[in-house]
């Protein structure tokens, strides 16, 4: 359901500036052995991508399903599928990766499983897009784009190939 | 215990996703493979330094133990605590129901301290079922093995064993030897293999310990163990509870063990792959000898780890149920 009203940007040319924007991060950063960190599902397609554009040997994929705050409403999804990350992460340099910050719940959760898995040097946040409406101070390191939308409205990512943004 | 509704719907909210987890019988493929998944994403939780989730912190849960059993209560014990819930373990065979208080008198005083889910196993067939149904909405009740009835959650780690060592449970062969008559795992387990598409279900026995009724559920009988064993998958063995020998329904152990007991000559009859399961307790040379038991065919070991991860998920999951029904309870009330 695309509302028509919204010019939304191409994922695909996000996607490859962000990929460009992270090396550049690395490099002013000097981070020497930085670790790509996928949120499920739109994140991990992202970090994908990243991972062998830039030619990292590790990418690892996070479930948050666990670390919801809204278990008492929500429940449990039915599409919990566990984390997927390298034995240690310990002094890692983490880039923490997502389709979509809104509220900055999702990464607040992610941040607190990524500390059950051992103590990172330094955490940055990448986001394709960021449509505001933050509930948590949160902010992203690298971002595609910015958009602002009508109350009530997200944006969802879709995906593997191609990536595409659609607003429901 | 008078049974009021069929447990199978006592324990699904309107929506079809678990509230209570009573019995494996009647529950379909898609659920008890979520279990089984959800089981599998809390095995790797486990292997972490840190092995906690917050899935239900602040809840309380309790063991509500009327049968004695250490296993089963703790692992319970840490599957609840590796959701973060806290746990009250309860030893009501030595405690208030001795001095004559009854059994709903018992559970109203542990729900007036706010408890979140009780974890029942009791000797009568239909207590947690019994339970379920008088408790109040939002609790929810694990049946941990109830009678000659269910032990469902023994039940799924069997599946998740067979699953993780077979690589599915579709088209396997599967015998199940020893005491099917006081066998709630049994029941349980022949439910969950028929629903997950096992292609044969053999109970193997001495005519006094294998009910004819067997049949009705889908699995074919057999008294001696070289036609029952022959090209098997898998091979569970059951405890043999002593007390039988006493009933007369045995003649005696050694004789028992010479005709059902497992030894490596007989599993040499399974299929050359063929794993080897027990519930546990085990006991050596009664129903299993001690080179099998340890030998490497055996998944003994592994079924108790993957017994915490089945317990995490069916928590886990009556939990979820419970709150995403309290919450639809809220929002009509509201509306």
């Amino acid at each position: 359901m695309t509302n028509p009203d919204i010019a939304l940007p191409d994922a695909e040319v996000l996607c490859q500036q962000l990929i460009k924007d992270v090396q550049t991060l690395i490099r002013e950063k000097n981070l020497q052995k930085p670790l790509l960190i996928g949120i499920r599902t739109g994140g991990a397609w992202l970090a994908e991508r990243l991972q062998k554009a830039l030619s990292l040997p590790e990418l690892g994929i996070l479930d948050i399903s666990f670390y919801r705050d809204d278990f008492d409403e929500r429940g449990l999804s039915s599409q919990a599928k566990g984390s997927e990350l390298p034995d240690s992460i310990e002094n890692r340099d983490i880039i923490l990766i997502d389709d979509v910050l809104m509220s900055g719940r999702t990464i607040r959760a992610a941040m607190n499983e990524i500390f059950d898995y051992g103590r990172p040097a330094s955490i940055k946040l990448v986001c394709l897009i960021d449509i505001g409406q933050r509930q948590l101070p949160i902010q992203t390191d690298l971002v595609g784009a910015k958009l602002e939308l009508e109350s009530g409205k997200k944006v969802k990512l879709s995906g593997p190939s191609p990536l595409l943004l659609s607003v429901d | 215990m008078t049974r009021h509704s069929d447990p199978t719907q006592v324990q699904l909210t309107a929506d079809g996703r678990l509230k209570h987890f009573l019995t494996t019988e009647g529950l379909s493929k898609a659920l008890l493979t979520e279990i089984l998944d959800l089981a599998d994403s809390f095995i790797s939780t486990q292997e972490r330094a840190v092995k906690k989730v917050p899935l239900l912190r602040g809840k309380t849960v309790v063991n509500l133990f009327f049968e004695n059993s250490t296993r089963t209560r703790s692992t319970f014990e840490l599957a609840a605590k590796r959701l973060s819930a806290d746990i009250l373990n309860l030893d009501i065979a030595r405690s208030a129901t001795s001095k004559g208080e009854t059994l709903m008198d018992t559970l109203w005083n542990l729900e007036a301290m706010y408890s979140d889910m009780f974890v029942v196993r009791h000797a009568d067939s239909g207590a947690a079922h019994f339970i379920a149904e008088q408790v109040t909405p939002g609790v929810a009740i694990i049946n941990a093995g109830d009678g000659r009835h269910a032990h469902p959650t023994q039940a799924m780690l069997d599946m998740l064993t067979i699953r993780r060592h077979k690589g599915s449970i579709e088209g396997k062969t599967v015998a199940i030897v020893g005491d099917i008559l006081h066998s709630r795992v049994a029941r349980s387990q022949i439910h969950a293999l028929k629903t997950l598409g096992a292609k044969e279900i053999r109970v193997i026995g001495p005519a006094t310990l294998v009910p004819k009724e067997m049949t009705d559920l889908g699995a074919s009988i057999h008294y001696d163990m070289t036609r029952g064993l022959k090209d098997a998958d898998v091979v569970i063995m059951l405890r043999l509870q002593k007390e039988r020998m006493s009933d007369a329904l045995l003649p005696s152990e050694s004789e028992y063990f010479k005709l059902y007991g497992l030894t490596e000559e007989k599993l040499k009859l399974a299929k050359d792959d063929a794993i080897v399961m027990h519930p546990g307790p085990i006991n050596r040379g009664v129903e299993i000898d001690s080179a099998v038991a340890d030998g490497e065919q055996s998944v003994i070991l592994n079924q108790v780890s993957y017994g915490i991860a089945v317990r995490m998920a069916v928590m886990a999951m009556a939990m979820s149920g419970q709150a995403s029904e309290q919450a639809k309870q809220k929002a009509g009330d509201n509306a």
